[in-house]
C-alpha cells in the first residue's frame, strides 16, 4: 500500500496538470493547422484523441514519471545502501531485492495503467476546454471527433506500453540505487543515471512495441 | 562458538585477508581491533556473509557458513544480531516498527507477544516509551541503543557490533559498552565487536584479536595487551603521548 501511495497516488497531481495542459495545446495546435476547407471540423477531435491515446499519455507521461518516480526510487534505495540498511536486511536473512524492489514493480505495473487512463481522460478534457473556451468548436463537433474511428485496440496497445514502461522505470532505477557504492554524491549520480537510462530504454522499447503491435 | 579457519579474501587483485584463523568464544566479548584499512571490517562482514570469502571456513557452532545453501544461511542469519556503525535503522519506520521488523518477518508471534517483546527490548536499552519516534528524531546514542534493541529482538546467539562507539561522546560510549557487556553475559551470546576505541578494549575486551596488514597479528585479552612487547600493538595502542605515559606508569607499577 505504501508503494501504491508513493508510486501512484503521489503522481496524480503532476499527471493531471501535464495531461490537461498538453491536451489543450495538442487540440489548439491541431486546430490552428486545419485551414483546409476539405477537412471536416471534427478532425481536430479525432487527431487529439489519437495523439493522446497512442503517444502522449503512455509515452510522454511515462517519461515524466521516469523523472519523478525513477529518481525517487534510485535515491531511496541508494541511501538505504550507503547507510547499511540493505546490509541490515541481508543479515536478518531477508532477501533485500524481493523485499525492496518487488513491491515497487508490482505497484508500478498495476498502478501506471490506471494513471495513464486517467491522463487520457484529462488530456481529452483539456482539449475540450481549450477548443470550447476559445470558441473554436462546439462541444458536439469535438465529441464527434473523439468518437470517430475510435479503435479499442489502441487502448490495449497504449496500456501494454505503459506496463512495459512501468517495469522499465522501476527496474532500471532500482538497479542503479541498489548497486550504488560510495556516499551521497554517488547516490545523486545514480539517481540522474537512473532517469537518463530509463528514458532511453523507454524510447527504444516504445519503438519496438509499436513496430510489433501496430505494423 | 564461531571459528574462522584459514580465511583469504581479495577484492580484484588486492588481497585483504591472508589466512586468518581465530576462535570467538561463546558468552564472552571478542574484540577485533586494528588500524583503519587493515581488514577487520572485511573479516567481520565475511563472517556474516556480506562478503564471500575466496577460501577458508567460517563455522557457527561447527556449521560451515561458506558452503551452505541460501536457505541454510538464512536460518543462521536469524541467529545473528548486528549493530551497525551508523545504526542502519530503517528511516521510514518508527523505533517500534524497526524492532518489530524481524519479528514480523520470521516469527509467528501474536500482536500482543510482539508488543511485549518490543517493550522488553526497549526497556532493556533504557528507551521506554520512545516507540513512536522516527530514527531522524533520535540522537546518535539513542540510535545505537535502538540498534541494540533490534539486534536482540530475535534472541540472537551471535551479536556483531561494528564500531559501536564511533561518533559518540565518552559517557554515551561507556553506556553502550555496558549494554553490550550486560547483554552478552546475561544471555550467553557470542559477541564480536569491531573497534579501535581503546576505552572499549579496556572495558569489555574479554578476548582481543589484533588484525594487521590483513593477518591475525596478535591474540590476547585486555590485560595482556598492556604488557605485550609486540611492536605493532605498541604502535597502535600507545600511539598518543598520553597513552605512552600510561604505559610507562603501568610498567613501573607492575615491576
Amino acid at each position: 500500500m505504501n508503494e501504491v501511495q508513493f508510486i501512484g497516488i503521489n503522481s496524480i497531481p503532476i499527471v493531471a496538470l501535464m495531461s490537461t495542459f498538453m491536451g489543450a495545446v495538442i487540440s489548439l495546435q491541431t486546430a490552428s493547422n486545419m485551414d483546409s476547407p476539405l477537412l471536416p471540423a471534427y478532425t481536430v477531435g479525432y487527431i487529439t484523441q489519437s495523439s493522446i491515446i497512442l503517444e502522449f499519455s503512455p509515452t510522454i507521461i511515462s517519461l515524466i514519471l521516469a523523472g519523478k518516480v525513477g529518481s525517487n526510487i534510485a535515491s531511496e534505495i541508494g541511501t538505504m545502501r550507503i547507510t547499511e540498511q540493505i546490509d541490515a536486511l541481508e543479515i536478518m536473512g531477508v532477501n533485500s531485492i524481493n523485499h525492496l524492489i518487488l513491491p515497487k514493480i508490482l505497484a508500478s505495473v498495476i498502478y501506471f495503467p490506471i494513471l495513464i487512463v486517467f491522463s487520457m481522460f484529462l488530456g481529452m478534457f483539456g482539449g475540450f476546454l481549450a477548443l470550447v473556451i476559445s470558441d473554436l468548436q462546439t462541444t458536439e463537433t469535438y465529441i464527434l471527433g473523439l468518437r470517430s474511428w475510435f479503435d479499442p485496440y489502441n487502448i490495449f496497445y497504449a496500456l501494454t506500453k505503459t506496463v512495459a514502461f512501468g517495469f522499465i522505470i522501476v527496474s532500471v532505477s532500482s538497479f542503479y540505487g541498489y548497486y550504488v557504492k560510495g556516499g551521497s554524491l554517488e547516490v545523486g549520480k545514480a539517481s540522474t543515471k537512473a532517469v537518463v537510462i530509463s528514458s532511453v530504454v523507454i524510447l527504444i522499447a516504445n519503438f519496438i512495441i509499436t513496430k510489433l503491435m501496430l505494423l | 562458538m564461531i571459528s574462522v579457519r584459514n580465511v583469504n579474501k581479495s577484492f580484484g587483485k588486492q588481497q585483504v585477508l591472508f589466512d586468518v584463523s581465530a576462535d570467538f568464544e561463546p558468552g564472552r566479548i571478542n574484540l577485533i581491533i586494528g588500524q583503519s584499512g587493515q581488514g577487520k571490517s572485511v573479516l567481520a562482514k565475511s563472517m556474516v556473509g556480506l562478503h564471500d570469502v575466496d577460501s577458508g571456513q567460517i563455522l557457527f557452532d561447527q556449521r560451515d557458513f561458506t558452503t551452505m545453501e541460501k536457505s541454510e544461511r538464512s536460518e543462521i542469519r536469524q541467529e545473528i544480531g548486528m549493530l551497525f556503525q551508523g545504526g542502519a535503522l530503517f528511516d521510514s519506520m518508527t523505533v517500534e516498527e524497526n524492532i518489530k521488523f524481524p519479528l514480523t518477518m520470521f516469527t509467528k508471534m501474536t500482536k500482543k507477544e510482539m508488543q511485549d517483546r518490543v517493550d522488553f527490548c526497549l526497556d532493556r536499552v533504557n528507551l521506554q516509551g520512545r516507540n513512536a519516534l522516527y530514527p531522524s528524531e533520535c540522537s546518535g546514542g539513542m540510535q545505537k541503543r535502538v540498534g541494540i534493541a533490534r539486534a536482540i529482538a530475535m534472541n540472537p546467539k551471535y551479536l556483531f557490533c561494528d564500531e559501536p562507539n564511533s561518533g559518540l561522546d565518552p559517557k554515551t560510549a561507556i553506556v553502550i559498552d555496558s549494554l553490550i557487556r550486560d547483554i552478552t553475559y546475561e544471555y550467553g551470546i557470542t559477541t564480536i565487536v569491531i573497534t579501535h576505541d581503546m576505552n572499549s578494549v579496556m572495558e569489555i575486551g574479554d578476548k582481543v584479536i589484533f588484525i594487521h596488514q590483513g593477518k591475525k597479528w596478535w591474540e590476547g585479552d585486555r590485560h595482556s595487551i598492556i604488557t605485550t612487547d609486540n611492536p605493532e600493538i605498541e604502535a597502535f595502542v600507545f600511539a598518543s603521548e598520553f597513552m605512552k605515559k600510561i604505559r610507562v606508569s603501568l610498567k613501573a607499577h607492575n615491576s
